[in-house]
């Protein structure tokens, strides 16, 4: 896994709530057998209609936005815990998602897959909205080290939080079966005592 | 202090803690479908890994298979390619797989439980987050992503950051033609699609103590329906009954041993809820759902909320919903006409749901312009729906009965509603496009599905 440890750019906003994981990757899209080529079906149904014309009022297909990190309105990732909607968000190329709220399930896998979900209070992502939508340059900076995210347009920071775990493993590009690995010792003796 | 159910099974699962991290959790049993596990089996191969315990893990596909022909080969290449996929990792790593027309083949959700494969006090995982459904006996089951599923491939475990408790009592007694999908209907559209997010609910109460075991499958079922991780029920006689000479139940003394242990799993009178929630079940009448999520659900015989009453923040998104129905604030949908109805899935696939829907249309006639789909969540169930003479009183009626499989429920087969049709669905998702490209799904119960397949409308069944 690709480490993470702080992010500047622009951002790709999306203002709508409860976007759930059929809109980020619609289910006919889930018959794939590898983790290759999601990003292509990112937002399929938003983003093309149904003769396959690229949608230009949908915000992936407008030029004046682009960048690796997502703004989305609350509830971002509800629905099935199909691990595809990460792969399709990561596969596009975002490393980092912004909500004032994720689904369990989705921030879960987000981080299995080096994308770190942000959460940040309501105020703070309408200032987001507010100052990209005045000017689609503006960038946002994300600092896993120090949990800060900053609105370079703005100004406001706020804190964010992770659990250490998941922050090491982000700073450092590793992963969690070799962890569950180093304790081979462990889960033989559970299942010793348990059996 | 006391400690809840869920605590006691977790507890007893631990491995290992991190340090302010997640919990490795132990896993009694793991189920693989087609969809989410080839990434993992891919993972396996590329860190040249085999499986920790390979007898722990059941693959049976379910997702993509077709519900008429089974016996021929899938047309679909690309669900083809899955389903030999799942089949060709199952012989490679040596786990059981349940493959098309194998007598065990169905819905995992529905094949678990009445195999005896999920049994009280287990930790049960499954990339697929229904999952939750095999929590109902008593146990923590939960859906998990496909990088979790290699690491109970890998490792018999998995890193899970404990959720909180919630109870949710339901009291009292509920009305004649309410069931179980209406219980949990009613709950999440009080609770709302995120009021459980972080939580792992316990049910209990009159109500829920009354359901079958079949009922609090689906019940449980629905759980993640409001965020929650999971939904679980407190296992008792009904419980035991249930999973009484099931094929891979305990037997004998091991039997007797098991369900001594079984008996002592229920909260403590002093636990803690990190939350606790109430509802009557008199409140609570036959559900439907009239927008694209499931807690967009209300009385059959109410009427769909005003804009104004909604919430601002959530305007946008109701109107947006309602839009894609075809419906307006302020309206009843009684009378409405419905060209689709779909009878299956891991919420309403089961040889009960099966029987109340025989019931209700037992001398009756469908409707000649609806579609039903009447899919049995098993091969055990389409089987037993034969035996016990259903599948012949369907067929009187004009029905057909399936295939088993997913079907319709999320549509990966070439079961799709097509766009701008209206289905009444006992599924759990009316998620835009989940049922095919365009198709408005209306949830409800198999008694509202029954009476809609036959009059061509939404009607309550109470008064049809
Ligand atoms: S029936 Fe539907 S919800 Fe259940 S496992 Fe299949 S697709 Fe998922």
């Amino acid at each position: 896994m690709e480490k993470f440890i702080t992010l500047s750019s622009t951002v790709v906003p999306l203002p709508i709530e409860n976007v759930d994981t059929d809109q980020i990757i619609p289910a006919r899209f889930l018959k794939a057998t590898s983790k290759e080529g999601f990003g292509d079906n990112l937002f399929r149904d938003w983003r093309y209609d149904n003769k396959n014309n690229p949608n230009p009022d949908f915000v992936l297909n407008n030029p004046l936005y682009s960048g690796s990190i997502l703004v989305a309105g609350k509830n971002f990732g509800s629905g099935s815990s199909r691990e595809h909607a990460a792969w399709a968000i990561a596969g596009y190329g975002f490393r980092v998602v912004v909500s004032s709220f994720f689904a369990d399930i989705f921030k879960n896998n987000a981080l299995n897959n080096g994308v770190l979900p942000v959460v940040v209070s309501e105020g703070f992502l309408q200032d987001i909205f507010e100052t990209v939508t005045a000017d689609a340059q503006n960038t946002l900076t994300v600092d896993l080290e120090k949990q800060v995210i900053r609105n370079n347009a703005s100004g406001r920071e706020e804190k964010f939080g992770i659990n250490s775990y998941k922050k090491n493993c982000l700073l450092q590009g590793y992963d969690d079966i070799d962890f569950l690995l180093s304790n081979k010792d462990k889960i033989q003796a559970w299942e010793n005592e348990n059996n | 202090m006391g400690k809840t159910l869920f605590d006691k099974i977790w507890d007893r699962h631990v491995i290992a803690a991190v340090p302010d991290g997640p919990t490795q959790l132990y896993i009694d049993r793991h189920y693989c479908h087609e969809v989410t596990s080839p990434q993992a089996f891919q993972g396996m191969r590329n860190r040249k890994l085999s499986f920790l315990r390979p007898e722990k893990t059941y693959a049976i596909p379910d997702h993509n298979i077709p519900t008429v022909d089974q016996d021929k080969a899938i047309q679909d290449p690309v669900s083809r390619k899955q389903v030999d996929t799942l089949q060709d990792n199952a012989r490679e790593f040596g786990i059981s797989y349940f493959g098309l027309g194998h007598p065990k083949n169905g819905v995992i959700h529905v094949v678990g439980p009445a195999t005896g494969l999920t049994l009280p006090r287990m930790t049960i995982v499954c990339g697929d987050w229904h999952s939750s459904t095999h929590s109902a006996p008593g146990a923590v089951a939960l859906g998990i992503g496909t990088s979790e599923v290699e690491m109970v491939m890998a490792a018999q475990s998995i890193l899970q950051t404990k959720p909180q408790k919630m109870r949710i009592k339901v009291e009292g007694k509920l009305k004649p033609g309410v069931g179980a999908k209406d219980m949990a209907l009613y709950i999440i559209a009080q609770m709302t699609t995120g009021g459980a997010t972080g939580f792992f609910v316990e049910y209990a109460g009159e109500a829920v103590q009354a359901l079958t075991m079949e009922g609090r499958l689906t019940l449980c079922n629905l759980s993640i329906e409001m965020g929650a991780r999971g939904g679980m029920i407190a296992p008792d006689q009904t419980t035991f009954d249930y999973i009484k000479g099931r094929e891979f139940a305990p037997k004998g003394a091991a039997w007797e041993q098991a369900l001594a242990g079984w008996k002592t799993l229920r909260s403590d009178e002093d636990a803690v809820f990190d939350q606790e929630v109430q509802f009557k079940a008199e409140d609570i009448e036959p559900m439907i759902t009239y927008g694209t999520n499931p807690g967009m659900g209300m009385g059959i015989t109410e009427s769909i909320p005003q804009l104004e009453s909604i919430d601002p923040a959530g305007r946008t998104s109701f109107s947006k919903a309602l839009d894609y129905m075809g419906f307006k604030p302020g309206e009843s949908l009684l009378g409405k006409k419905i060209d689709y109805v779909f009878l299956g899935s891991c919420t309403n696939g089961r040889i009960e749901d099966f029987r109340a829907f025989t019931q209700f249309i037992k001398g009756r006639q469908k409707a000649p312009e609806v579609v039903a789909w009447l899919v049995p969540g098993s091969k055990a169930v389409e089987q037993q729906c034969r035996e016990e003479g259903l599948t012949e009183i369907l067929e009187k009626a004009g029905f057909v009965l399936r295939q088993p499989g997913c079907s319709a429920c999320l549509a990966m087969n070439e079961d799709k509603i097509p766009a701008g049709k209206y289905a009444v669905s006992t599924s759990n998702r009316n998620f835009e496009g989940r049922q095919g490209p365009g198709a408005r799904t209306i949830l409800a119960g198999p008694l509202v599905a029954a009476a809609a397949a036959l009059s061509g409308r939404i009607t309550d069944p109470r008064t049809f």
